[in-house]
């Protein structure tokens, strides 16, 4: 038993320690995120549900679900919640922290999108949308890729497809960098 | 003139809303506002940075603030991604000293140092609040009078504010619609979600939601959507096809930026506005707009 307090408290700790985890304690269980989320019903457990079992210390259960991954940060039971808790931050808290632990998801292809695209941003400072669709679709799933061949050909066809992306001066993205280093340094809290 | 430090934000700079920040500009020049690009500015990472690194996302948004700070104007955007990324480093930073002292930390290894001095701002609310519904009307030179109109403001930009609308019945669009001249319909999931870059990774959930919004619009009226942000324009319009597909419907509803709709009012030529852009054709609200030419 103390063992199993201690490991909640933990994980409580844990996320309280990013910026936006904080006010997990405050969560009076109303069920006001859950029954305003517009994926809920695509999560293995909706959000009021998750945060109850995040208190309960249930680290792993919480981490390797798919729930904070179908979050689109719509933000609409943030502006509902009573308690002012801030679910959707709370959502990008754990899956930063599932990110960190390497516990992410595989049942759901949004971890590997949100890290293509992080990699993008962190490696160039920019978001060169083709070149991020080819990446994504290269480390998911190549053949998927082919059920876009219509939407692509009438982005192309509209001139909604760029090949080239501006770039950042090289000495812009040689203090971005040192920055992110400074702050992956820093950790989270 | 009005000067403001603009901010595109990657999909409108080279991404697939160009002819958001084309339309944007030129709407600007024609209400008498100079837009100044942020010199050197960074991706804003968007919801994928900060579900990954929390405090890298942070600093992403300092940067680009701090970069704004030296000018000290208000930083605008088109975008609602790029404005809540924003936006959120100010309310983020003020609450949390504690946070703000980290993100300074890392700062100070490009040189740099945030201090909250600038606020950041939607294009949306600079066009309504700072020039005003009857200086947009004074501007109208097409009617647009036939015209029916879903405002689609989605989530950002309204929430989790606090912002400069309600933030599930907000109300800015319909009157500026009104000012233009057309009309807005009903639309109950006005504020609701497309689904936004969840189209990527798991494209069926995003069509859903993206079904309802379609369906809502279009049998409450309207004639075409606006939208004031980039990625619901992808879902709505370049993914609309794939909705048909999915649902067996058959919706040909043209999609088109608020500034677009603001540019066709002030009758700059459509090349300028980027309609070409829209996968779903405008014409049909091109022939209302060109069947009226306003006197004086």
């Amino acid at each position: 038993m103390e063992t199993k307090e201690k490991t909640s408290s933990t994980f409580v700790d844990e996320i309280c320690s990013i910026p936006g985890g904080e006010k997990i304690r405050l969560c009076i269980q109303c069920g006001t995120c859950s029954g305003s989320c517009p994926n809920a019903n695509k999560m293995e457990y909706a959000p009021r549900q998750l945060f109850a079992m995040a208190r309960a210390g249930m680290r792993d259960e919480v981490l390797s679900s798919n729930s904070m991954w179908y979050c689109a940060s719509c933000y609409l039971c943030t502006v509902r919640c009573p308690r002012d808790i801030k679910p959707t931050d709370l959502m990008h808290v754990l899956e930063c922290l599932a990110s960190r632990h390497g516990l992410s998801t595989k049942k759901n292809k949004t971890p590997a999108m949100y890290q293509t695209f992080s990699n993008l941003v962190y490696g160039t400072g920019g978001m060169p949308e083709m070149g991020f669709m080819m990446r994504f679709y290269l480390k998911t799933n190549p053949f998927s890729a082919l059920s876009m061949i219509p939407t692509a050909f009438g982005m192309l066809r509209h001139g909604r497809l760029s090949l080239k992306s501006r770039k950042l001066k090289p000495e812009a993205q040689r203090q971005l960098k040192a920055i992110l280093d400074k702050a992956k340094e820093l950790g989270g809290s | 003139m009005k000067y403001y430090t603009y901010y595109p934000g990657c999909s409108c700079e080279d991404g697939t809303a160009t002819a958001y920040s084309m339309s944007a500009i030129a709407v600007s020049k024609a209400l008498d506002i100079e837009l100044i690009e942020l010199e050197d500015w960074n991706c804003c990472g968007s919801s994928p940075y900060n579900s990954i690194d929390e405090l890298g996302s942070l600093c992403l948004g300092a940067r680009n603030l701090s970069l704004a700070e030296k000018k000290g104007l208000d930083v605008v955007t088109p975008c609602s991604s790029c404005y809540i990324m924003l936006d959120r480093v100010n309310h983020h930073l003020k609450e949390s000293p504690k946070v703000k002292a980290k993100v300074n930390e890392a700062l100070s290894a490009g040189g740099l140092e945030y201090k909250g001095t600038v606020k950041t701002r939607h294009m949306l609310d600079i066009f309504v609040n700072d020039v005003g519904y009857d200086a947009i009307k004074s501007k109208v030179k097409k009617s647009l009078s036939e015209l029916k109109v879903a405002p689609y403001y989605g989530c950002q930009v309204v929430r989790p504010g606090p912002s400069f609308d309600n933030p599930e019945n907000p109300q800015t669009m319909e009157r500026l619609i009104e000012s233009l001249g057309a009309k807005a319909t009903p639309f109950p999931l006005k504020a609701r979600c497309c689904g936004g870059s969840l189209v990527i990774p798991e494209e069926s959930v995003a069509l859903d939601l993206t079904y309802k919004l379609l369906e809502n619009a279009v049998s409450n009226g309207a004639e075409c959507i606006i939208t004031v942000c980039p990625l619901c324009q992808v879902n709505l319009d370049i993914y609309q096809g794939k909705v048909n597909r999915k649902f067996k419907s058959n919706f040909k509803i043209p999609v088109l930026f608020f500034t677009q709709l603001m540019g066709i009012a002030f009758g700059i030529d459509n090349k300028t506005l980027g309609l070409g852009k829209c996968v779903v054709s405008p014409d049909k609200v091109l022939a209302k707009s060109s069947a009226v030419e306003k006197g004086g």
